[in-house]
């Protein structure tokens, strides 16, 4: 089965995630789609799966226009996709999750598909046991699961978007032996989604990089890892001179965490955060920046280690005395963590000031308007916040901040602004920077995190890098690392 | 330029075409099992309002509505499903019989040891329930329906056994309690009016609770947004317990007063299915305590009218709930359609980010 795709177009409010991306699926081989974290690979697979509806553009298979409304219907044209996240029942078994969707008669025919599911089993060397309830089976035992699934259901494609997060090291060298057949003797095609540059090099026959919702790159395997660097993240920039910021003394400083998740324990190694600095955290997104940053602002409970700002113990202390003591989180969801949606902007500001008990409105819509006008957000005291546009609702964001701020969280500060509203955020933080208060974000955009941090933390696959002085670091450099692969010697500077 | 909006755009279609649809659909109802629907209409209105009696009688019953609405209209700002309302109610009217029975003081003393001994009641329900939800994950109204049912277990047993009259228990109750506790009624009519004033204040309270303060502010905040409301550093666990705290004194203070100024002893079925009602008051008031009054009036007319049904037209009072139930479901079925027809525009507002 051939499939083609043109010119596919998604958009999420002002996100381009998919900007008119074209590809062609040859049968029979194995296709990397490759690109860091918001490239729209998994938008784009979605689409092709069913599961999401493309704004413009057509998808072809074997000559043939086609349009699924449903996975249901990808499905029976012999798509099937594997999400990184299995969807599947925890509650219920194995056998049973085997049934969904190919089995629509009301009672369906357990014993010939537990007859299907144990040879299919065989064929490919899965233990799995069909009456095992799913919620106690490995990530790797779903997903055997799930590619058993498609496969009953007649799949002659196979997308795995991101595969191998949070699978053992023999389930990867079996899932990978399993694709290889797949692909080899039965002719199927397969669309191996990543990040990780090691695994589409071991795998993949062909590659495809995507970057910002374009296709920067269409290369057959091999090819040297710089050229998938490069199209992954581009070219560097020339980093800006950087004002030197005498550092003050030491602000925060954790050690030895450890965050349990749901997929993966992060491991953190010790951090010393001193006032005036800037620290960036690269990773792909859920190699664990997330998780440790959310424990630096009291949100999530190590299990193991300290947190101590300036001096002070914070671990196993609650949120709210994070908070207390100037710690504060800017999440990346806006309207999901960060603001209330259904209150307008002026209902936001007593929440996080410490106005009295009774609320004057009528001071509180001074104060209100004097913020929009000083962060210069586009609305009124009256307009509830989803009406106003992702910059609009970092800029609320920014202003419901306290003055007297120490240590600033931020997850993708600049996510889905434009470049005006990204400079501003910037300035506002470098001033808050520059008085004292220490900035720690997260960000896919390597070129911000080289442009903005004093230092840069890497994290991959739950386990965090030792901070690098940014003036050691490149774009490529920093590329290699996030994708798991250590510098080579040239770029080396180890410390 | 303005877009033109046409009739069934307007506000005014939205509020009065689903109360018309319903009025349609109770008459379609009687008509299917032969009744006159018109006269049914008329007998409800008439039974309610026909006399100083009668407008005596739906200020009574108002005052439960309007209480236990005031304080539903905290746990659902606050996105809580307070479904127990009804125990809330029973524990209210447990505590007061208890003050009513074993105290005796002057009489304004002694109903204000009622009052708080209602308010008492409740509020540890409601704290029940609250504590559930925040520290053991009980859903609340899993956790409500569950109290409901211990509540209404509790009282049968202390109506059939420690405070069971000489002459043996009964379903009607216990024996009436001294005079002294009794509510004062305003002449020969079955009104109390310190009942009436109680439940004004309450949903005042309310109201300026939600719109003018910052314990309003942020139960509002946690109901549109549970997550970012705690990541803004409102302390959520013990806003639910308030907010329990507070709707359920409320509901017992209708308990309490339900056994004080309107019976004068406790009886099993205290609280009445009222504390559903009040749910439906909140709902169909959409949330907002200042329309509560008018709305509860609506619920009290129906419910002292519809036993007329009975005696003059043969027909069972039960139409009554059917017609305030079709009223809500036809008011909801409105709004959803409101909101899925108006989605379906373009949006109003669209800036460049």
């Amino acid at each position: 089965m051939r499939i083609a795709l043109e010119n596919i177009h998604k958009a999420f409010g002002p996100v381009r995630a998919n900007d008119g991306i074209s590809l062609t699926l040859e049968p029979g081989g194995i296709h990397g789609l490759l690109g860091e974290n918001g490239a729209g690979k998994t938008t784009l697979m979605k689409i092709l799966s069913g599961y999401q509806a493309k704004d413009a553009g057509e998808i072809r298979v074997d000559g043939h226009p086609v349009n699924f409304a449903s996975p249901a219907e990808a499905i029976a044209a012999g798509i099937g996709m594997l999400h990184q996240d299995p969807l599947d029942f925890p509650p219920i078994t194995a056998l049973e999750n085997f049934l969904l969707g190919f089995d629509n008669r009301l009672i369906p025919k357990r014993r010939e598909a537990r007859q299907q599911l144990l040879s299919l089993a065989q064929r490919f060397d899965f233990p799995l046991d069909p009456e095992a309830p799913v919620e106690r089976m490995t990530v790797g035992e779903r997903q055997q699961l799930e590619i058993l699934r498609l496969l009953a259901l007649g799949a002659e494609v196979l997308i795995l978007d991101e595969p191998t997060t949070g699978i053992s090291a023999p389930q990867k060298v079996q899932l990978f032996a399993t694709l290889r057949r797949l692909a080899k003797a039965e002719g199927k095609s397969i669309v191996f989604v990543s990040h990780k540059l090691e695994e589409v090099e071991a795998l993949c026959d062909e590659v495809t990089v995507l970057r910002l919702g374009q296709v920067t790159g269409h290369e057959k395997m091999p090819v040297p890892l710089e050229t998938l660097v490069r199209l992954m993240f581009g070219q560097s920039l020339a980093l800006p001179d950087k004002t030197a910021v005498p550092l003050g003394e030491t602000l925060l400083a954790a050690r030895g965490l450890t965050i349990p998740g749901y997929r993966l324990t992060v491991t953190g190694g010790d951090l010393e955060v001193r006032a005036g600095e800037v620290i960036g955290f690269a990773g792909m997104e859920g190699s664990g920046q997330s998780l440790y940053l959310r424990a630096l602002a009291g949100l999530l409970r190590p299990k193991t280690g300290s947190i101590r700002l300036a001096g002070e113990e914070l671990v196993n202390r609650s949120y709210r005395e994070f908070m207390a003591r100037g710690i504060s989180l800017l999440p990346a969801d806006r309207l999901a963590e960060g603001l209330v949606r259904g209150l307008s902007l002026a209902e936001h500001f007593p929440l996080r000031r410490s106005t009295p008990f009774f609320i004057d409105w009528e001071a509180n819509a001074a104060y209100t308007r004097e913020q929009i006008a000083f962060f210069n957000i586009k609305g009124t005291p009256e307009t509830p916040v989803e009406a106003l546009s992702g910059g609009n609702q970092q800029r609320l964001l920014l202003a419901l901040q306290p003055p007297d701020l120490r240590v600033l969280i931020l997850e993708h500060p600049t996510r889905g602004l434009d470049m005006e509203s990204t400079r501003w955020v910037w300035e506002q933080l470098l001033k808050r920077r520059n008085s004292g208060a220490a900035i720690l974000f997260t960000s896919a955009d390597l070129d911000e995190i080289l442009t903005y941090s004093d230092r840069v933390v890497v994290f991959f696959n739950g386990e965090m890098l030792p901070p690098l002085p940014t003036p050691e670091v490149t774009v490529e450099s920093l590329g290699y690392l996030v994708g798991g692969k250590r510098p080579t010697p040239s770029e080396a500077h180890e410390t | 330029m303005k877009p033109e909006r046409k009739f069934w755009q307007s506000a005014l279609f939205w509020n009065v075409a689903p109360i018309l649809a319903a009025l349609l659909f109770t008459t379609l109802l009687m008509l299917a099992v032969g009744a006159p629907p018109l006269r049914a209409f008329v007998e409800i209105l008439q039974g309610a309002f026909e006399s100083p009696q009668k407008w005596a009688d739906v200020a009574m019953a108002w005052t439960p509505l309007a209480l236990i609405g005031a304080g539903m209209s905290l746990t659902f700002a606050a996105g809580l499903w307070n479904i127990g309302a009804e125990g809330q109610m029973i524990l209210g009217a447990i505590c007061a019989t208890w003050v009513a029975r074993n105290v005796t003081l002057p009489q304004p003393v002694l109903l204000g040891l009622i009052v708080l001994a209602g308010l008492a009641g409740g509020a540890l329900w409601g704290l029940l329930t609250g504590s559930l939800k925040v520290y053991a994950r009980v859903h609340e109204i899993f956790a409500g329906l569950g109290l409901n049912f211990i509540a209404t277990a509790l009282i049968i047993w202390l109506i059939f056994n420690p405070w069971k009259p000489e002459r043996g228990a009964t379903m009607s109750g216990t024996v009436p309690f001294p005079e002294a506790a009794w509510v004062p009624r305003l002449g020969n009519t079955r009104l109390a009016p310190l009942s009436v004033v109680l439940a004004l204040i309450a949903v005042l309270a309310a109201y300026f609770l939600l719109k003018g303060t910052r314990f309003g502010l942020e139960l509002r905040a946690m109901g549109k947004n549970l997550r970012a409301a705690f990541l803004q550093g409102i302390p959520t666990q013990r806003h639910t317990l308030v907010a329990f705290a507070i709707c359920g004194a409320l509901a017992g203070l209708a308990g309490a007063l339900q056994a004080t100024a309107v019976y004068h002893r406790l009886i099993p079925r205290i609280s009445g299915g009222l504390g559903y009602t009040g749910m439906l008051v909140v709902i169909l008031a959409n949330y907002r305590p200042e329309l509560i009054p008018a709305v509860a009036i609506f619920f009290a007319a129906i419910g002292v009218g519809s036993p007329r049904l009975e005696l003059n037209l043969q027909l069972d009072a039960s139409l009554g709930g059917v017609i305030e139930g079709t009223v809500v479901l036809f008011v909801l079925l409105g709004a959803g359609l409101r909101k899925r027809l108006g989605g379906a525009r373009p949006p109003s507002t669209s800036e460049g980010s």
